[in-house]
């Protein structure tokens, strides 16, 4: 690969998924701010006030780290991916701005809102904010997922002679079918990250006994949306996810399941290191017949591996087949670990089973591990295609921009999102040591 | 409708000038107009609740721009590579500034926050308007469409000036924009520098439209075609007269009012003096990315349009309501930071 090719992609993949860590956590939580808002406005019980109010703080940090760390991607489409965002400009270009227009003001100004408190903006407006930021948060995710989705899948477009393409339906882009299931299986994975994090703080907090009351509704919470998440994650919105990736990127599929050969009947690999010299898996274990099955509902199906397509076509099938075991790995230990929650919050031993809580406590980088590993089977397992089926990855880079220079500013991002993920961890703890009982007087 | 998409999008950066400058021009002021923590607080207190979004109309701008003219998207933000790099880094750094000096009461941590607010807004400040001036006066575009700009390239002459330009009018907007909202010693403070400013704001005026003029070799196409746009430079004129019998302490409001008349008169000039180019190529006119080669279909441009501008209007309400919650002079106990 050409080396300013491999340097575009590189900086992007970095800024993108420096990025993503943030909104990761902002569309997960705002669902569960607006959750506590209106469980208070319903019961009138402070604790969800107080539950709101802090997980508000936690999302104004990583809403602000959000915000500048997206800033960069929006400019690298023009700077890093110029001849992509002329090719394809004026039909995934419909989707972009209106990420900014519609859901980031919303979002920005309701948490405005929800932040200045109750007693500035009055009960109603407040609750209505918390609405306004999830809502806006979820929003803003769809506008994005959609025109990733168009990258993946495209549609809606027409091809002149001259190979130049023209929007022809902007509501065939706007609800790609493809978006549909990836962007139900992001959100999903988003709210369980989110259940995550409210779970291990609230563990935190029991398990070093202070702040009891919070730390007990922040686990219940956690368990009984991780054990309906982690199920959904899994099954209809990755499964269906899944259906799509065979639908329209069989490749992708061969790759992600380290399937070399075409074979009626066709395993599904649990372990396994993929040789792509000899187009082997390395020490497998193997359920018979049954990735056939998941693709296609059928034991007996044939599934097209690998070799049946030209190398040119393949992705990179290392990072692939291991993101994706990753993630279904962790997505598996996942609904295991919240099972059990579920099985001792039934027999009354959630908030005792130390054990328990330490198990919840370190699990909170999982869940971005699973949300990280997923993007990147997306991403690198569309390769070579930057659009595909339509636009190759090499074909879409700034032909202007040398490497030399795509090198130097991705050290300077290397550096200062480096400072910033420290600011971030030194506010995040500062906010955890507070707590969340009401502090009017502490800042200043 | 591609002169609407033009207008619309010269409409978008105006009023991010106009918004976010007064921002940036408190920031380029703020360590000499704000002396202590307390005043300190007051100047970000002042900015605190919109800077953010003053911001994303540069974005939303950036966004439409991608819809609209993709070829003008691709071969600005990537000549610019180095340049644009440079300004998401000081973006980052000013966000951060802003969000973080409040975090500790250490004198030192407040004054390293300080200086990166400080820092961050007038740099932006000038090189925002050394990017504009390198439109004005055009860019080595190459029949491929897309050209490399270098540091040696963009730093020339004409656009350091539409770079001080800038600097100085955005200050002066900012010390309007503090006399607004402030009271007391930074109060008077922000009067002594709007007088001072708007004397180097006529200066700077004067000099860059000669050297506009000059660098043109003329009058730009739009004006001699259409003698009626000189209207719009006449605003600036009217702009400067208003500044100037504004400068009385007791007539604040009308002082802000008649930096962002000039604002919106500079940037619509400049946008008439490159239309219906949008890069003008100093290569070959007839490689200048205009509104015509560098659109999007017809069909793309009409729904875009009508996408964005119901969005725009929505925001326009929110931010009215926005600047209309926050409005008055502020005061210490009322904010974050």
């Amino acid at each position: 690969m050409n080396e300013a090719v491999f340097a575009h992609r590189i900086q992007f993949a970095f800024t993108v998924m420096f990025h993503y860590l943030f909104p990761i956590l902002t569309m997960g939580l705002g669902f569960f701010i607006a959750l506590f808002s209106t469980l208070h406005l319903l019961t009138k019980d402070k604790r969800y006030a107080d539950a709101a109010r802090f997980w508000a703080k936690i999302f104004a940090v990583n809403f602000a780290l959000g915000v500048v760390t997206g800033i960069p991607l929006e400019f690298e489409f023009g700077t890093n991916w110029s001849r992509f965002s002329s090719f394809g400009g004026g039909v995934f270009g419909q989707t972009l701005p209106l990420e900014g227009v519609y859901a980031f003001f919303l979002e920005s100004g309701f948490l405005g809102m929800f932040l200045a408190g109750e007693k500035r903006v009055g009960r109603t407006l407040h609750w209505i904010s918390g609405l306004g930021v999830a809502a806006g948060s979820l929003l803003s995710g769809y506008f994005i997922v959609a025109t990733n989705a168009w990258m993946q899948h495209p549609v809606g477009y027409e091809m002149d002679p001259s190979g130049a393409i023209h929007l022809k339906s902007f509501w065939a882009v706007l609800l790609n079918p493809y978006a549909i299931w990836q962007y139900a299986h992001t959100i999903n994975g988003a709210l369980l990250t989110a259940a995550f994090v409210i779970g291990g703080i609230g563990a935190f907090y029991l398990l070093s006994d202070r702040h009891r009351e919070f730390g007990m509704l922040s686990v219940k919470t956690a368990v009984v949306a991780g054990v309906i998440l982690s199920l959904t994650q899994l099954f209809p919105t990755g499964d269906l996810n899944g259906a799509d990736v065979v639908r329209y990127q069989p490749v992708k599929l061969a790759a992600m399941e380290g399937l070399f050969d075409t074979v009626q009947g066709a395993p599904l690999a649990i372990v396994g290191m993929p040789d792509t010299d000899t187009g082997t898996l390395i020490d497998p274990i193997y359920i018979p017949d049954f990735l056939s099955f998941l693709a296609y509902g059928n034991f007996r199906a044939t599934v097209a591996g690998l070799n049946s397509y030209s190398k040119d076509l393949w992705p990179p099938i290392e990072l692939t087949y291991y993101c994706y075991h990753i993630m279904v790995g962790l997505g598996t230990l996942f609904i295991g670990q919240m099972l059990i929650g579920l099985f001792l919050l039934w027999r009354r031993k959630l908030y005792s089973s130390r054990w328990f809580l330490w198990t919840l406590m370190f699990a909170i980088p999982f869940p971005y591990i699973a949300n990280e590993a997923g993007w990147l089977v997306s991403e690198v397992g569309r390769q070579p295609w930057l659009v595909y089926g339509l636009m190759r990855t090499p074909a879409g880079t700034s032909a202007n921009v040398a490497a030399g220079e795509t090198i130097f500013t991705l050290m300077g991002f290397a550096g200062i999102y480096a400072v910033l993920s420290i600011l971030f961890l030194f506010l995040v703890a500062r906010i955890i040591n507070r707590g969340p009982q009401e502090d009017a007087s502490a800042r200043a | 409708m591609n002169v609407t998409w033009f207008f619309m999008l010269g409409a978008m950066l105006t009023a991010y000038t106009v918004l976010d400058g007064y921002d940036l021009g408190v920031g380029s002021l703020s360590l000499w107009i704000a002396k202590n923590d307390d005043e300190r607080r007051l100047a970000l207190n002042s900015i605190g609740p919109v800077w953010n979004g003053n911001e994303v109309w540069l974005l939303a701008a950036g966004g439409m721009l991608v819809v609209s003219f993709p070829r003008v998207y691709a071969a600005g933000f990537s000549g610019f590579y180095l340049a644009l790099m440079l300004v998401l880094w000081l973006l980052i750094l000013r966000g951060v500034s802003i969000e973080f000096r409040n975090q500790s009461r250490d004198p030192l941590w407040r004054a390293l926050w300080d200086a990166g607010f400080w820092f961050g807004s007038i740099l932006l400040a000038f090189l925002l308007g050394v990017a504009l001036g390198n439109v004005v006066r055009g860019l080595p575009i190459g029949s491929d469409g897309y050209f490399q700009g270098t540091f040696a390239l963009l730093l020339n002459p004409y656009s350091l000036l539409t770079g001080i330009l800038t600097v100085v009018v955005l200050a002066w907007h900012g010390a309007n924009y503090l006399r607004v909202k402030t009271e007391g010693a930074l109060f008077e403070r922000a009067v002594r520098w709007s007088r001072t400013l708007w004397w180097i704001t006529v200066a700077m005026v004067i000099v860059v439209t000669v050297a506009t003029f000059v660098v043109l070799s003329g009058t730009p196409h739009t004006f001699r075609v259409y003698p009626v746009a000189w209207v719009i430079p006449f605003f600036i004129l009217v702009g400067l007269v208003w500044g100037f019998l504004s400068r009385g302490a007791d007539r604040s409001a009308a002082a802000f009012r008649s930096s962002v008349l000039l604002i919106v008169a500079l940037m619509l000039t400049a946008a008439l003096t490159v239309f219906p180019n949008l890069l003008p190529s100093t290569t070959n006119p007839q490689y200048s990315l205009n509104i015509y080669n560098a659109a999007s279909s017809p069909h793309a441009l009409r729904v875009s349009l009508i996408a964005n501008a119901l969005g725009m209007i929505a925001v326009a309400v929110y931010h009215t309501y926005v600047h209309r919650v926050f409005h008055g002079k502020v005061k210490l106990e009322e904010g974050h930071y």
